[in-house]
């Protein structure tokens, strides 16, 4: 079962700049070639500012039947990669081995043309993803009943809604067999309701042994569906691993960029400091991330060289948005010089993946102790419960108990 | 929503399935597919087999293509026979009646029918194939299939409407009184070679107006030069005797004729001039699948 579906070695691929664009008309090259000799920088055209290397180096190894999360920002190099595997563009260097047949998925709706009726689409977009005529003759009615467009499947896909539109096109698509899944980003089209249901196709996918390379930029997607996590940046690996410690590097870098977290006061420094902070008995080993609902236990060390007499001491917690999650107040504090250890016990701590930050102070009447931001931050990789589009999941991760009463 | 966990992180309802799959998966022997993705070579060698692989999606292709055509035409097919038809009664007023070209003894409404029956398909396979990588694109950007299917399925798809068309010719043929003769056997060879030549200068303009947009624009020209260097308004004894052979390095040439005997049985194509057309079939077909497959390699970072 350990088998390489995919190696990858080395991989990369340029672009030429602008490439898209490149080829308007033949009278721009005959234009190029008439303006050549009187251009000053008649250098050869294999300039190197003239390209851009969409993959450089990459290199890893997906075992058969795992599933295989893809982030990383826009131009990374994220569909790039995608499309080399699935043999839709060639890669400039390296080489890459497929074991099994892969399906790949894009986008939603592949070769669906307007003028075909329903059941017409079915076939072709099936044959166009890969599919065996035998094999959508046996699936047919099984992709028409989840597609749930059985009134209109002699009507012209023109005239579908286009949530009937996409709900064909997935149904087809959930209905591919293949050994080895590529998906991009296509769970992110759609209502709630249809998101949902793309979103337990794929967990069923992915739960079945099959193996699932797929890109998203919804953080609680890739948390729910992936064990590991690669992050591809400016066409090279950055990192890749165990998906919660990954994605939480990745929220924080990201959010980094904003700098919406309030910069501590300036205090006069040599009257004591904060030392950092852990958690106590950490459930996965780490002192500095949360990995499990429940109890938790922080203790924030303290070093003071004055005694402090009816001291204050603020803590904050700020999500990666900069924004305050929770925050408390201690009064009439008073401490002697030396070493203090802070403990704050929570029952439960339910917050949504991802990473936080302290911010802790000391005051008393003359004036600031300390305040700064505590490093490393918090690292919270419980299992998310909520919502998995990353707008719609909130701040809290919990699940309460749902029932309907009349 | 409630969810029970494993260590793993996955809920139970899927490390069941997961079982399950993994005793389904046991029970079959299964056939590893092993594919290399490397960049492309110096050299593109010819993929027959995956081609031999993908022959349904060339089957649904074509009947996409066929199916779209006439999809809210008031006529549909009909329009198969009104284009030939229409242009045959223009030849047979203008070079028949009024230029009096030679038609070798033959009915000139049968005269040019014969002609334009092969040329109207070559035209519209060549037009279909030209356009079939850029009007795609859409598709060959998101999914892998070979692309040279999608010039293949014009060539293909324009068969029926060829087919329709040729049932009027037999029925115009008994009309005039010309019987069919053993001869008409030959009617499939020539048929293929047109789609040969159609496939190949198809692959060659599909391959550059993946890359020249202009090439839209050209191809109508292309076409109209390329009719009145092809005996279709006239009899290819018209062209002196020294340049037959040349005459016939355009493939069309020997189509034509070979296809005017086939149905009629009357002024055989001179066998130098078929020679001729049959290798520069040969060596279009190979020069342009040899730029396909050089296009194909980065069409999809171009269109």
């Amino acid at each position: 079962m350990s088998a390489a579906a995919i190696s990858v070695a080395g991989l990369s691929k340029r672009f030429r700049v602008g490439e898209r664009e490149r080829y308007v008309a033949l009278r721009d090259l005959l234009a190029r070639a008439i303006t050549a000799p009187f251009r000053r920088n008649a250098g050869p055209a294999t300039n190197s500012s003239e390209y851009i290397w969409a993959l450089r180096d990459v290199t890893f190894e997906v075992r058969k039947g795992e599933t295989i999360g893809i982030i990383g920002r826009n131009g990374a190099g994220k569909s790039t990669l995608l499309k080399i595997l699935a043999s839709i563009t060639q890669p400039t260097e390296g080489c890459a081995e497929v074991r099994g047949r892969v399906g790949s998925l894009l986008e939603i709706g592949t070769g669906i043309h307007p003028e075909l009726t329903g059941r017409e689409n079915i076939y072709f977009s099936g044959s166009i993803l890969g599919m065996k005529r035998r094999e959508m003759d046996l699936k047919f009615d099984s992709i028409v009943e989840f597609s749930g467009v059985e009134k209109f499947l002699d009507t012209p896909m023109k005239h579908y809604s286009s949530g009937m539109h996409l709900r064909l096109a997935f149904s087809v698509a959930a209905h591919l067999d293949p050994e080895i899944f590529i998906a991009d980003e296509v769970l992110a089209v759609g209502d709630l309701e249809f998101q949902k249901k793309c979103l337990g196709k794929m967990g069923e996918v992915a739960g079945s042994g099959r193996t699932v390379l797929f890109v998203s930029h919804q953080m609680n997607q890739i948390r729910r569906l992936c064990a590991r996590v690669m992050w591809l940046d400016a066409g090279r690996i950055l990192c890749c691993g165990p998906t919660a410690e990954i994605v939480t590097r990745y929220e924080a870098a990201m959010a980094s960029g904003d700098g919406a977290m309030p910069a501590p006061r300036e205090v006069p420094r040599g009257r004591g400091r904060f030392l950092g902070w852990r958690i106590l008995d950490p459930q996965g080993g780490d002192p500095h991330s949360l990995e499990a609902q429940g109890p938790v236990k922080f203790a924030f060390d303290l070093e003071l060289n004055q005694p402090v007499q009816g001291g204050r001491h603020r803590i904050l917690l700020y999500n990666r948005d900069g924004l305050l999650v929770w925050g408390d107040d201690t009064p009439s504090l008073n401490l002697s010089p030396g070493r203090h250890r802070l403990v704050y016990r929570f029952a439960d701590l339910p917050l949504r993946p991802g990473p936080y930050s302290w911010l802790l102070g000391l005051y008393d009447d003359r004036g600031g102790v300390d305040e700064c931001h505590c490093v490393p931050q918090l690292n919270v990789c419980t299992e998310p419960l909520n919502n998995l589009e990353d707008e719609r999941t909130g701040l809290l991760n919990i699940s309460p108990d749902f029932s309907v009463e009349v | 929503m409630s969810l029970e966990t494993n260590p793993a992180g996955e809920t139970l309802a899927v490390a069941a399935r997961r079982t399950l799959a993994q005793v389904e998966t046991r029970g079959t022997v299964q056939v590893a597919v092993v594919k290399r993705i490397v960049p492309p070579g110096p050299w593109f060698a010819w993929n027959l087999r995956e081609l031999v692989e993908y022959r349904e999606l060339l089957y649904f292709l074509v009947w996409r293509e066929i199916k779209v055509r006439y999809k809210q035409t008031l006529i549909g097919a009909g329009w198969a026979i009104v284009q030939p038809i229409a242009t045959m009664l223009v030849f047979t007023l203008f070079f028949g009646r009024l230029a009096k070209i030679p038609s070798g003894g033959l009915p000139y409404p049968l005269f040019f029918y014969c002609a334009l029956l092969p040329w109207t398909y070559f035209a519209g396979a060549l037009a279909g194939a030209t356009g079939s990588i850029v009007e795609n694109q859409r598709v060959i950007t998101k999914v892998y299939f070979p692309r040279v299917l999608l010039p293949l399925s014009a060539v293909f798809s324009g068969l029926v409407d060829f087919v329709i068309a040729f049932v009027l010719l037999i029925g115009m043929s008994l009309y005039y009184r010309v019987t069919p003769g053993p001869w008409l056997a030959f009617v499939p060879v020539f048929l293929l070679l047109a789609m040969l030549t159609a496939f190949g200068a198809g692959l060659w303009l599909a391959s550059l107006n993946a890359l020249y947009r202009d090439v839209r624009y050209v191809v109508p020209f292309l076409v109209q030069f390329w009719m009145f260097a092809s005996p279709v308004a006239y009899p290819s004894s018209l062209v002196p005797e020294r340049w037959r052979a040349f005459y016939g390095l355009n493939p069309m040439a020997g189509v034509i004729d070979g296809f005017r005997w086939a149905i009629t049985g009357q002024n055989p194509p001179s066998l130098g001039l078929l020679a001729a057309s049959a290798t520069a079939v040969l060596a279009i077909l190979v020069a342009g699948w040899w730029y396909f497959r050089r296009m194909e390699a980065t069409v999809v970072d171009v269109v």
